[in-house]
């Protein structure tokens, strides 16, 4: 496997002096070509962070980040990325909004007469791979989470980046919309050949999607330990009840909650279940 | 049930927080909020409890308002006031809206613009008046000139904020795609703000016709504003009335006029 993206002792400090607050500490990371890496840890330590500066929307105060080994300087369109929520453009309808990027000149300058044809025979295949037939005329805010999370990502894919940086992008969905969301997302990795990183808060998602889960540790952000997953190349839903899946599951969770230094605290629930009982006792 | 009580649930149900009310029912209520003020005043009028110079009834207005129109000129003053108005806010708006979205934009040009701005909005146009004639004379442009001075600093601190509030998601997802700082501002800046910009224009036009009463009483010799100033010295409050009620009919039409240019160029907001 060639390395795609490889990070070199990567630092990053918000603010200065006193206040200043390191998310990411000597970060070092290589990742292959058509890789499925994905990120987890504790709140605040530096997950979206890394992936910013991966995507260019964020510079590092230190370290470099490579991509085919050359050094990044900005955002650029090899390098495509999906967010949470509130990227879509609500004024434009779900077909404009996937052809967005076509109007732009940094997509257009790359393309012959013959790719314009191309390009718009790839957006009619993105939305019937993400299952947008029906809705493409609406507009996004017509649509559910889980629909205007594949425009998002239908958007994203449409000048065929190398790259897709995903942060959180189906935190915001149910349970099973986050289901059919991860068959898609495997799916287009594995038809498009992208390299896709994938911060998530959710371990059981990031081991189903991951070849790799790297997990960062907070103050200061750093990557804290990486697990290779053993799952086969096809995945299924049935795998997530398998032992070894939640043998590894369980072995990350705790590493997590050791990095946090957050925790449970018994003896005071156990303090407060009492005091209620005694109230109720007096009256 | 009792149909006194399903009259009674549909009675509660129009008070639901946020609830949803028929075209119909919506009507039923604006025309009465729009009749118990005038109820009123006509039953104080005909009461004789003031005087009629004093509080004329609204029949007195309608026939002054008649008058005016057949023997004085009426439509000429409105359509001198209507113009003062319109040069006034467009000139405004030409200037404030590049200008706001530079501040929205950019913070250098925030830096060097916004606290200006700020100084001046708090310093009352009206003051500027006598400036205003030694500066501009006492011809139309100081009419213009006055609702300018009361409009633009204003616009241009609320299209700044309009621009701001473009999320930056919006704005990042279109970097990541590649765009440029000019594909940004054109194609992600201007569209997301737009529907926010027409709103504060609508805002903004309802100053621009207190400035103009303003503009009108001190220097001027036709027009709404004026006419409602040389009522007064003449007793004639029916003309007041009259032109008051006038100005407000006027400002009521744009602002619907508005709200439909809203509708009709932003369908996706009203979608759902
Ligand atoms: N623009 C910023 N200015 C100052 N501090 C920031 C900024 N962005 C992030 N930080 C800080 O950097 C640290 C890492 O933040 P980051 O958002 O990368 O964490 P995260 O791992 O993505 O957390 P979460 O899981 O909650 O999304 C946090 O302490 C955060 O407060
Ligand atoms: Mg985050």
């Amino acid at each position: 496997m060639t390395t795609k993206i490889s990070i070199q002792a990567a630092h990053k400090t918000f603010g200065s002096g006193e206040k200043a607050i390191v998310a990411l500490q000597e970060v070092n990371l290589e990742i292959g070509s058509n890789e499925f890496v994905t990120f987890v840890g504790a709140s605040g330590c530096g997950k979206s962070t890394l992936l910013r500066c991966i995507g260019g929307l964020e510079s590092l105060s230190s370290g470099s980040i490579k991509v085919d080994g050359a050094e990044i300087n900005g955002p650029g369109v090899d390098r495509a990325m999906v967010f949470q929520h509130y990227s879509l453009y609500p004024w434009l309808t779900v077909t404009e909004n996937i052809k967005f990027s076509r109007q732009l000149r940094a997509g257009r300058e790359e393309l012959t007469s013959s790719d314009v044809e191309a390009a718009s025979g790839r957006a009619d295949a993105l939305i019937n791979l993400m299952g947008l037939n029906h809705v493409r005329d609406a507009y996004p805010n017509q649509l559910s989470g889980g629909m205007q999370q594949r425009v998002a990502i239908a958007r994203a894919l449409l000048p065929r980046p190398q790259i897709l940086l995903m942060d959180e992008p189906f935190g915001a969905l149910d349970a099973q919309t986050r289901e059919v969301m991860h068959d898609m997302i495997l799916h287009v990795s594995k038809l498009e050949k992208t390299t896709i990183v994938f911060v998530t808060h959710d371990v059981e998602e990031a081991i189903y999607l991951g070849q790799r889960v790297v997990v960062m540790a907070p103050r200061p952000g750093r990557v804290d330990s990486i697990y290779q997953v053993d799952l086969p190349e096809q995945r299924d839903q049935d795998m997530k009840l398998a032992p070894g899946f939640l043998q590894q599951k369980k072995a990350i969770l705790t590493r997590i909650r050791e990095t946090a230094g957050m925790h449970t605290d018994y003896e005071l629930l156990e303090r407060m279940t009492q005091q209620a009982a005694q109230q109720n006792d007096m009256q | 049930m009792s149909s006194r009580n399903k009259i009674l649930a549909r009675w509660d149900s129009l008070w639901v927080i946020r609830g949803e009310l028929s075209r119909r029912t919506y009507l039923m209520f604006a025309l009465f909020g729009m009749l118990v003020p005038l109820a009123a005043w006509w039953g104080v009028s005909v009461s004789g409890w003031m005087d009629k110079v004093f509080m004329p009834g609204p029949m007195d207005v309608v026939s002054r308002a008649y008058t005016w129109f057949m023997e004085d000129e009426l439509s000429h003053d409105i359509w001198i006031s209507t113009y003062r108005v319109l040069a006034g806010f467009t000139l405004s708006a030409v200037l404030a809206i590049p200008i706001g979205l530079m501040i929205g934009t950019y913070r250098p040009v925030q830096a060097m613009l916004e606290p200006l701005t700020d100084f001046i909005r708090y310093m009352p146009a009206v003051a500027f008046i006598p400036l205003v004639m030694l500066w501009v004379g006492i011809d139309e442009s100081s009419k213009i000139a006055i609702i300018f001075i009361g409009t633009f600093f204003q616009m241009v601190l609320m299209v700044a904020e309009d621009v701001r509030r473009v999320p930056i998601t919006q704005i990042e997802a279109a970097q990541t795609m590649g765009a440029s700082r000019a594909e940004i501002v054109s194609l992600v800046i201007v569209p997301s703000a737009k529907p926010a910009l027409l709103d504060t224009l609508r805002v903004t036009m309802g100053w621009a016709w207190t400035y103009l009463v303003v503009a009108e009483l001190v220097a001027a010799n036709s027009g709404l504003g004026y006419s409602i100033l040389r009522a007064q010295r003449f007793m004639q409050t029916d003309k007041i009335f009259a032109g008051i009620i006038l100005i407000g009919l006027i400002g009521l039409t744009i602002d619907q006029l508005f709200r439909w240019l809203h509708r009709r160029n932003f369908p996706w907001m009203y979608k759902k």
